[in-house]
């Protein structure tokens, strides 16, 4: 998409500032030279974005749990300095860069090299196909939310080479826990987005976001999250994104009271790291995709609101997915694997089904106004909500409320 | 319903999280090098002996060397040598005092046990934990000097337990008086039968209060 004039300065500075350097290159070279700029920039912003995730999952955890969190780490040369210990992650990463990298002996050891290059590798290609802001789009796919998935999925492969290549049991073991895990959600994931592509049209990210565009009286966004299906899609998303990156309260794969420390117990050092790089690029990822298919993308909420440029609004909204997930961390309890495939199969699957009639049914009556707007809203919220009861309290029938027999 | 116990679960953690910040009441953190620790009063490491008085703590330690804490202590990291004079001591009585007194914190085991045989409350558990020597023998083999804390100093880290001691102590002191105070009266009386006079009065306050002066007789006689 061609840059307009009339939008703000702001919103047009990347693009400026990287059609000035792609104007120093000759012609030929302008097309590599345009999407190096590009791969860089993501490298640079979420390399940054999860360096300062971690050390705010830290603190954020801390605080959620009434302690401090990491606070020493300063500068080097300027001791006074405090910084209320931000430059946690750096020194972090010079620990995990300097310390010794090991491979056991028996191990394979190719895939053992192999499966955290890898994972970082699919754990990036998500990135390339959404929307940051209204002009920022890495690549424009048609099928832009097939890809992302596709990609994504790959992942499940790099931790199962992870896992098998370790040659240990509790690898192994987790490796296969997380490929229960992940594939059992990679349906309701798909199935939560499937509603928003029925509605729109449109398996794009950038015609998404652009389709909720717009405000009610210049305060209401027409954001998909809006309307009963979009908020239970959004819901179902939300776990089923916590799940497919392995992330507290469905962190079974790594669950170190069962596991040690799962496909990671072989693993030291950067390739450590790299890991948990990739499961932070994960999440950003998918939070990425929520945004942009639930919660308006690049959109500001309200008109007025709109001078600030699309990509601020894209990261404060991911910003604020990824601090919702960590107080979620902060909060909940890990999952048994039986517990966790039940809340896929039988629950999450059932209602995302569901939920696809809902946005059937909403793509049907857009017609409907006056009394009958009403009416559509109605049937589309009770096709969410009595279901939810329903099959709610059919599957907690005697799990809840839990009795002790031994506890006061 | 479904789920509510996860937003319930989640307000208390967002309580937490707010409550951080502004109530210092909430946080368990110490952030001990920076700023001293806060320890609890019963917290125990190292024993101490306690002297009545700051200005001359040789002169006032309450320690009388009965040598129990040395028999009784389990690692055998006490060693006391007996005075051969006498100093009066908390109740002003006569008594001896430890010419030396040396603890090995590098053998001492912290079990309190001195603290518990010890009748004359003079040694008690110290909060100092910041003992790291570098030498073994001349950093961690305490002497009496060394040892020696006033009584003001055991106030300020256990106040519940210094006040009953102090309160039994004043209590035994008292009474000690009341006793030099009525066997004075009794040596006073006694040369006064050759006057009928007091003959009459005697009987008077001696027989009311036969319980006391009986003990104190008991104990001067020997």
């Amino acid at each position: 998409m061609s840059v307009v004039a009339t939008d703000s300065f702001l919103e047009r500075a990347p693009l400026l500032f990287r059609d000035w350097i792609v104007g120093h290159f000759p012609v030929a070279l302008q097309w590599l030279v345009h999407h190096l700029l590009t791969i860089t920039a993501i490298l640079t912003v979420f390399g940054l974005f999860f360096a300062f995730t971690t050390i705010a999952e830290r603190k954020l955890l801390a605080r959620l749990q009434n302690r401090l969190g990491p606070n020493r780490s300063g500068l080097p040369w300027f001791r006074t300095l405090k910084l209320w210990g931000l430059t946690q992650p750096f020194a972090d990463a010079i620990k995990a860069i300097t310390k010794e990298d090991i491979v056991p002996a028996v191990a394979d050891q190719v895939l053992h090299f192999l499966a955290p290059v890898v994972i970082v590798a699919f754990s990036l290609l998500g990135f390339a196909v959404l929307p940051f802001g209204r002009y920022l789009i890495p690549v424009e796919l048609d099928a832009a939310i097939l890809y992302f998935f596709a990609a994504g999925t790959a992942t499940e492969l790099a931790i199962f080479m992870a896992g098998w290549g370790s040659r240990n049991k509790y690898s192994l073991l987790a490796a296969m826990r997380a490929l229960a895990q992940l594939i059992s959600y990679e349906l309701p994931l798909i199935l939560s987005v499937v509603p928003v592509v029925l509605v729109t049209g449109t398996l794009s990210t950038r015609d998404i976001a652009l389709a909720q565009g717009g405000w009610t009286w210049g305060v209401l966004p027409h954001w998909h999250v809006f309307t009963p299906w979009g908020f239970a899609g959004f819901l179902i998303f939300l776990v089923a994104a916590l799940a497919e990156s392995n992330r507290s309260p469905f962190d079974l794969p790594e669950a170190e009271s069962e596991l040690i420390a799962g496909h990671l117990t072989e693993y030291s050092g950067f390739k450590y790291a790299l890991f948990f790089m990739a499961e932070y690029f994960g999440l950003t990822a998918l939070s990425g995709l929520g945004i942009t298919v639930f919660l308006g993308g690049w959109q500001a909420p309200c008109a007025f609101l709109e001078f600030i440029p699309s990509w601020l609004w894209f990261m404060g909204k991911l910003a604020g997915m990824i601090v919702f997930f960590i107080w979620i961390r902060g909060t909940l309890l890990r999952l048994r694997i039986d517990q966790l495939t039940r809340l896929a199969w039988q629950f999450l699957v059932p209602l995302a089904l569901l939920n696809l009639g809902n946005a059937a049914f909403w793509a049907l009556t857009s017609g409907w106004t006056g009394p009958l707007a009403l009416a559509r809203w109605a049937i589309s919220a009770a096709i969410v909500i009595v279901p939810f009861f329903l099959l709610g309290r059919r599957l907690t029938a005697g799990y809840a409320p839990r009795t002790y027999r031994y506890a006061a | 319903m479904l789920g509510s116990g996860i937003l319930k679960g989640l307000g208390v953690t967002a309580k937490n999280f707010v409550g951080s910040y502004h109530d210092p009441a909430r946080m368990v953190t110490q952030e001990y090098p920076d700023t001293p620790a806060k320890l609890p009063e019963a917290y125990r490491n190292f024993p101490f002996l306690v002297t009545e008085n700051a200005t001359d703590p040789m002169g006032t330690l309450r320690c009388v060397a009965c040598q129990i804490c040395e028999k009784e202590c389990p690692p055998q990291c006490i060693y006391i040598e007996k005075s051969k004079d006498k100093k009066p001591d908390a109740t002003g009585k006569p008594q001896l005092y430890p010419a030396v007194f040396a603890i090995d914190t590098a053998v001492c085991m912290s079990c309190q046990l001195c603290v518990e045989v010890c009748p004359f409350d003079a040694i008690k558990m110290d909060h100092v934990f910041e003992v790291a020597a570098t030498n073994r023998f001349e950093g961690l083999l305490l002497n009496r000097e060394q040892l020696a804390k006033p009584n003001e100093y055991f106030h300020q880290i256990r106040p519940t337990e210094a006040a009953e001691v102090d309160g039994r102590l004043t209590a035994e002191r008292q009474a000690a008086a009341e006793k030099a105070k009525a066997a004075a009266a009794a040596k006073a009386a006694a040369p006064k039968p050759t006057t009928p006079v007091a003959g009459v009065a005697d009987p008077g306050p001696a027989s009311p209060r036969p319980a006391t002066p009986k003990p104190a007789e008991g104990g001067t006689a020997p």
